[in-house]
């Protein structure tokens, strides 16, 4: 597997986001947020519930149209764009089916759940032109291994998966077309401990592996230790403290980062 | 043909002329974009849902007392469902109706497209339940819309692939997804695939009308309409090993007909005016060749891989 960012150098920009705000009528869900990710860059988005992660994961996604500012990505053929200026809906579709991942807390909200797991790890494929059914299952059985589910359960249904399977099955769906920036919200949040962990082996070594950039929220600081390059610390919708990550949880500067730190070491 | 031609309170077949309006609105619309699904302000029919309404009123929009009219369920035209359909149009549309495919201005049909190749000027209205093909796997109807909209056909090989991962082939055989004029998805339901090469390049105008759903749609005479597949599971029709043990068609839709309790069977068409028509050795001798043309198999895959 080779990296897919071969476009751009590495001290390229492949996302960049100004002044991002995200009002919901008068309430605010984010606010005056600006950064750039790299290829093969991880971000973390941390903060407590309701501080505004998911919306800010939702607008850069172009799943939510921000009220004010912009979210340019990189393309692979016509450059940087931005999502709402310059692409159209059809275009912003096709690129989140195949050069986007995003993967969702509940695996039920990222899973299709009436059809096998080759189906969901197929559609994207078929969705991007795919009609060689030998093909597609071949190489939905490859992601199966990929993501340690046992390739006998090509054609069983994802609710007779476990919760941790169901996430590892939806990381898979997700990452078939060799996606360049995956989105991912809070991807561990409703598993079990030690399921957790054997999640977050395998999401790092896929990160590293397929080169991803990625951006991915979570309340869990530990989980964004772990995986994250660089973190933003978020608090009633504002980005108050960002940098690389070991600097943020060892030497916070901000007063509420280092209640946030010192509170899971007491925890 | 707006004039009341019969002797009960009705308007000429039924509905009054402003929902006819509205219903040919529909159908110009559904005529000039082949396959797309036009939503209409349907009506209730004095029959219940089950029994064809949106083909009925697609029917009572386009018949005119010079009009003559077959009714078919399955391929019979002596079902109660036929025979209620047949009667109603007698009784308010003044008009002709007959059993013979080639006699027909208008043909309503419940599941088959007759075995006698359709001909120009003559119209088949199809009466269907479930007009969305995105449904199985979509439910919320503003996604299967955009779906259409942004041509995102995806999900339809999907649902082929799942058939062929739980059945070993594409086990469809009824409400075979067809593509029509290389852009539209479109559900031919409740069809078997069976009659799906029929209805490519069909010289009749194939109306469509969803009475619960509220849909009307169309293909034009002459519109190439392709059934969906894979390259390696492409589309093929279904075949018996039996010949109709009536008049011994060969290449005919056949219905299993139970003989007896003791197990007894036989298989023979299901087009009762194809099969009669043989038997009385009236068949035109064109269609023996037309309908061999027509079950040659059309595919997509074959089609793009030229
Ligand atoms: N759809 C919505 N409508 C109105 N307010 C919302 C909506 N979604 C989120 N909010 C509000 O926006 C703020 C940020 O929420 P959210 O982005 O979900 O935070 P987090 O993901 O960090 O828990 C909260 O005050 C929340 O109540
Ligand atoms: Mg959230
Ligand atoms: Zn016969």
């Amino acid at each position: 597997m080779t990296s897919s960012n071969q476009t751009l150098s590495p001290e390229q920009t492949l996302l960049s986001v100004k002044d991002l705000t995200m009002m919901y009528g008068s309430r605010i869900g984010c606010q005056n947020i600006s950064f750039d990710l790299r290829p093969g860059e991880v971000l973390g988005i941390v903060g407590e519930s309701g501080s505004g992660k998911s919306t800010l994961l939702n607008c850069i996604s172009a799943q939510l149209k921000p009220t004010f500012g912009s979210v340019s990505y990189h393309t692979r053929h016509d450059g940087s764009q931005d999502l709402f200026a310059d692409m159209s809906e059809p275009e912003r579709r096709f690129l989140m089916r195949t050069d986007w991942a995003f993967v969702h807390q509940n695996p039920r909200d990222g899973l299709r759940m009436g059809v096998s797991a080759g189906a969901n790890i197929g559609e994207r494929l078929m969705a991007v032109g795919w009609r060689h059914y030998g093909n597609i299952r071949d190489t939905a059985t490859d992601w199966l291994g990929k993501v340690e589910i046992s390739t006998e359960r090509l054609d069983d249904l994802p609710s007779t998966f476990s919760g941790g399977m169901q996430q590892r099955l939806q990381i898979a769906r997700n990452l078939v077309t060799a996606p360049r920036l995956v989105f991912m919200d809070e991807p561990t949040g409703g598993l079990d401990v030690s399921v957790q962990a054997k999640l977050l082996d395998l999401l790092r070594g896929l990160v590293q592996n397929l080169g991803l950039s990625v951006v991915i929220v979570t309340h869990d600081l530990a989980v964004a230790r772990l995986l994250s390059h660089r973190l933003m610390v978020m608090k009633n919708g504002h980005v108050v403290e960002s940098g690389l990550t070991d600097q943020v949880l060892d030497d916070p500067q901000d007063p509420y980062t280092q209640l946030l730190v010192s509170s899971i070491l007491q925890s | 043909m707006s004039q009341s031609t019969t002797a009960s309170s009705y308007n000429y077949a039924y509905l009054d002329e402003q929902t006819k309006r509205m219903i040919r609105r529909a159908l110009l619309k559904a005529v000039a974009i082949p396959g797309y699904q036009v939503p209409f302000a349907g009506r209730e029919m004095p029959m219940p849902y089950g029994w064809g309404t949106g083909g009925v009123q697609v029917t009572a929009t386009v018949i005119g007392p010079s009009d003559t009219l077959k009714v078919i369920d399955q391929g019979s035209d002596d079902t109660t469902n036929a025979v209620s359909i047949r009667q109603f149009f007698e009784k308010t549309a003044d008009i002709d109706t007959t059993e013979k495919t080639k006699d027909a201005t208008v043909i309503q049909t419940r599941h088959r497209i007759p075995e006698e190749t359709l001909t120009e000027g003559q119209i088949l209205v199809y009466q269907v339940p479930i007009p969305e093909p995105l449904r199985f796997l979509e439910p919320r109807e503003t996604e299967t819309r955009k779906m259409h909209a942004l041509e995102e056909y995806g999900l339809m090989h999907v649902k082929l692939y799942e058939d062929i991962s739980r059945h070993g082939h594409i086990a469809t055989t009824y409400a075979y997804p067809v593509k029509v004029n290389g852009r539209y998805v479109m559900d031919p339901s409740p069809t078997p695939k069976f009659d799906n090469p029929k209805m490519d390049n069909c010289a009749a105008l194939q109306l469509f009308g969803a009475g619960r759903e509220k849909r009307i749609y169309a293909i034009p005479p002459y519109t190439k309409v392709q059934s969906l597949d894979f390259e390696d599971h492409p589309f093929e029709i279904q075949s018996w090993d039996q010949d109709c043990a009536l008049c011994g068609s060969t290449d005919s839709f056949l219905d299993e007909v139970i003989l007896d309790d003791k197990g007894n069977r036989m298989f023979v068409c299901s087009d009762s005016d194809y099969c009669q028509s043989r038997q009385d050795g009236s068949m035109p001798s064109s269609v023996e060749h037309t309908l061999s043309q027509a079950s040659q198999m059309q595919s997509v895959n074959s089609e793009a891989s030229k």
